[in-house]
């Protein structure tokens, strides 16, 4: 765990002026170094960066550790691509009503790879003890159970105040920030429209952050809004804009996930297992030339109904 | 439609659904125990609340059916709609008085695993994980379990503690630093079990229609207890079951 001098120093030598980040995907992930904790924004299905996601495993980055509150398919692509072997979650597979991945069970169970598994509220206090640069935060769950027993890292401890028994997570700081928004300026003022999942908390923990947008905006835009920025430019190393930056995914407000896409992959994933999932990669992420020719595999009709199923929400 | 044409599902839902009382916050998971809210909240408990472990806060029905509780219908109309750590804050805090969880093993004294299945040194199934599963059972005022009925998942002790109930019985919750909360029924497909208040044993309280005590031991790899005065389920009454299939038109969790 890096002291709170380290964590600092950090940052403290990130340019933190105001100036403008605009860049392509592919140089935005040149940010982050084999090696890297890499924490994804959003939850389950709804606001994955999966753009950055994708370009992640096409420039073959490796030795990644990656976090997430609750990992959906990215998980089992970045796998898959032997991008990581170790991912911190709290669940871990494509959805409730897609069963088990069996891409999770298959590394896991071989002891391929480490599903380092914290609970739900564990995650989001630990990117909070992060956010707010202290080393620890003290939680009253997961206590009693096996799910502690196998996380050295967490400590018990008698409160100070209250002489209550409780336990103690390790902040978690990450390397890197994946966030993807429905609207940033140049300079990485990033506001998002629904839920805010813990994207705020990992985004302030993180020392550097990527930023994916559905639209750039003017920072006039963003100052027209100020209580709706979540994340301030100075804590932003990268924006890139990627209209349909979550698909198969979905983003507030503008698209449902594509379900049509989704139900194909798990038939695959759930048939063919890895060979399958490999499969997948070939033909989604290696094959496209860029994250517009995925989209146009993916298909316009597909794009179509989600948007429409996506934008419904609000417009009537 | 008689009362007699319901499904299983059908049967546990309106199970579940009494055990809400008017009033209450309840930490609200996906498939019945959504079913189960709306339909108590349609009924008996008109003033009961919902949260979701994502952060959304609903005190009325979404207007399209929900599959997972991210979904953007279940956005719409929220009372709010914050973080996950405001949800599960406010779990924390102590303001929830029921959650609601599912598990693939269970064991006599109520803990769950969703981790495991055969240890986690060398698991045969390496499931999804807690999730807020761990955190529901830790911190609700009362915890509600929804499960399938069957030996190999109703075992004498849980291959793995995703999800903490009554540990090995007596005071370990207030040994282990859990003062209060529990699980107070798990509603399978044979019956509704309860948890006797001083060991945290479960017991049989009602069997449904149809079953006998006999087939609920059966299926169960522990000596069960059984209530003197074990009962029967009471089936959904017609108006319960249009209100069900108003919520789950397709049958997709029902049918």
């Amino acid at each position: 765990m890096p002291s709170y001098l380290e964590l600092r120093r950090r940052m403290e030598e990130r340019d933190r002026g105001l100036r403008e980040k605009v860049v392509s995907l592919s140089e935005a992930c040149r940010l982050i170094r084999d090696g890297d904790h890499v924490a994804v924004g959003g939850c389950h299905y709804s606001r994955t960066p999966s753009a950055m996601i994708w370009e992640i495993i096409r420039q073959q980055k490796r030795n990644l550790t990656f976090s997430r509150s609750i990992t959906s398919t990215e998980g089992d692509l970045l796998l898959v691509a032997g991008a990581t072997r170790h991912i911190i979650t709290s669940w871990f597979s494509p959805a409730v009503t897609y069963g088990v991945s069996k891409v999770m069970r298959h590394y896991t169970q071989s002891g391929e790879a480490r599903f380092e598994e914290w609970s739900h509220l564990s995650m989001g206090l630990r990117y909070r003890a992060g956010a707010m640069g202290v080393p620890f935060i003290p939680i009253r769950t997961m206590m009693g159970s096996d799910v502690i027993r196998q996380l050295p890292e967490v400590k018990e401890l008698e409160c100070p105040y209250t002489g209550e028994k409780l336990v103690l997570l390790p902040a978690l700081n990450p390397d890197v920030a994946l966030i993807h928004v429905q609207r940033a300026d140049p300079y990485g003022n990033g506001q998002w429209d629904g839920l805010p999942f813990m994207d705020a908390d990992i985004a302030l923990a993180a020392t550097r952050v990527i930023i994916t947008t559905e639209r750039l905006v003017s920072n006039e835009q963003i100052r027209r809004a100020p209580d709706q920025t979540r994340i301030p430019f100075f804590c932003v190393d990268a924006v890139v804009e990627v209209p349909y930056g979550c698909v198969p995914h979905e983003c507030y407000g503008l698209y449902e996930p594509d379900f049509d896409h989704l139900d194909e992959y798990v038939k695959v994933m759930m048939g063919q297992g890895v060979e399958g999932v490999q499969g997948y990669l070939r033909e989604y992420v290696e094959g496209p030339a860029s994250w517009e020719e995925f989209l146009a595999k993916v298909g316009v009709q597909h794009l179509l109904k989600i948007s429409a199923a996506g934008r419904r929400m609000s417009y009537d | 439609m008689t009362d007699a044409d319901y499904t299983m599902a059908e049967l546990m839902v309106a199970a579940a659904a009494r055990e809400i009382r008017d009033g209450e916050v309840v930490f609200v998971g996906m498939r019945l125990p959504l079913l189960a809210f709306l339909l108590a909240k349609s009924t008996h408990a008109p003033r009961a609340l919902s949260i979701y472990e994502n952060g959304i806060i609903r005190a009325t029905p979404s207007r399209d059916p929900v599959f997972t509780v991210s979904d953007p219908t279940n956005n719409l109309g929220a009372i709010q709609t914050g973080s996950a750590l405001d949800a599960l804050g406010i779990l924390q805090r102590g303001r929830v008085d029921l959650g609601f969880i599912g598990g693939a093993e269970v064991d006599r004294y109520g803990n769950l695993n969703t981790s495991y299945i055969g240890g986690w040194k060398r698991p045969a199934v390496r499931l999804p994980g807690s999730g807020g599963g761990c955190d529901i059972a830790s911190l609700a005022g009362r915890l509600l379990i929804i499960m399938a009925h069957e030996r190999r998942r109703f075992k004498a002790r849980v291959d793995y503690v995703t999800s903490p109930g009554y540990g090995d019985g007596g005071d370990w919750r207030r040994r282990m630093g859990l003062p209060r909360g529990g699980p107070a029924a798990v509603i399978t497909t044979l019956g509704v079990l309860r948890f006797d208040p001083e060991g945290g044993e479960m017991y049989l309280d009602a069997c449904h229609p149809g079953v006998t005590p006999e087939q609920v031991q059966a299926a169960t790899a522990w000596p069960l207890r059984v209530s003197p005065q074990v009962g029967v389920t009471l089936p959904p009454t017609e108006p319960e079951l249009r209100i069900i299939r108003q919520y789950d038109p397709q049958g997709f969790w029902t049918r």
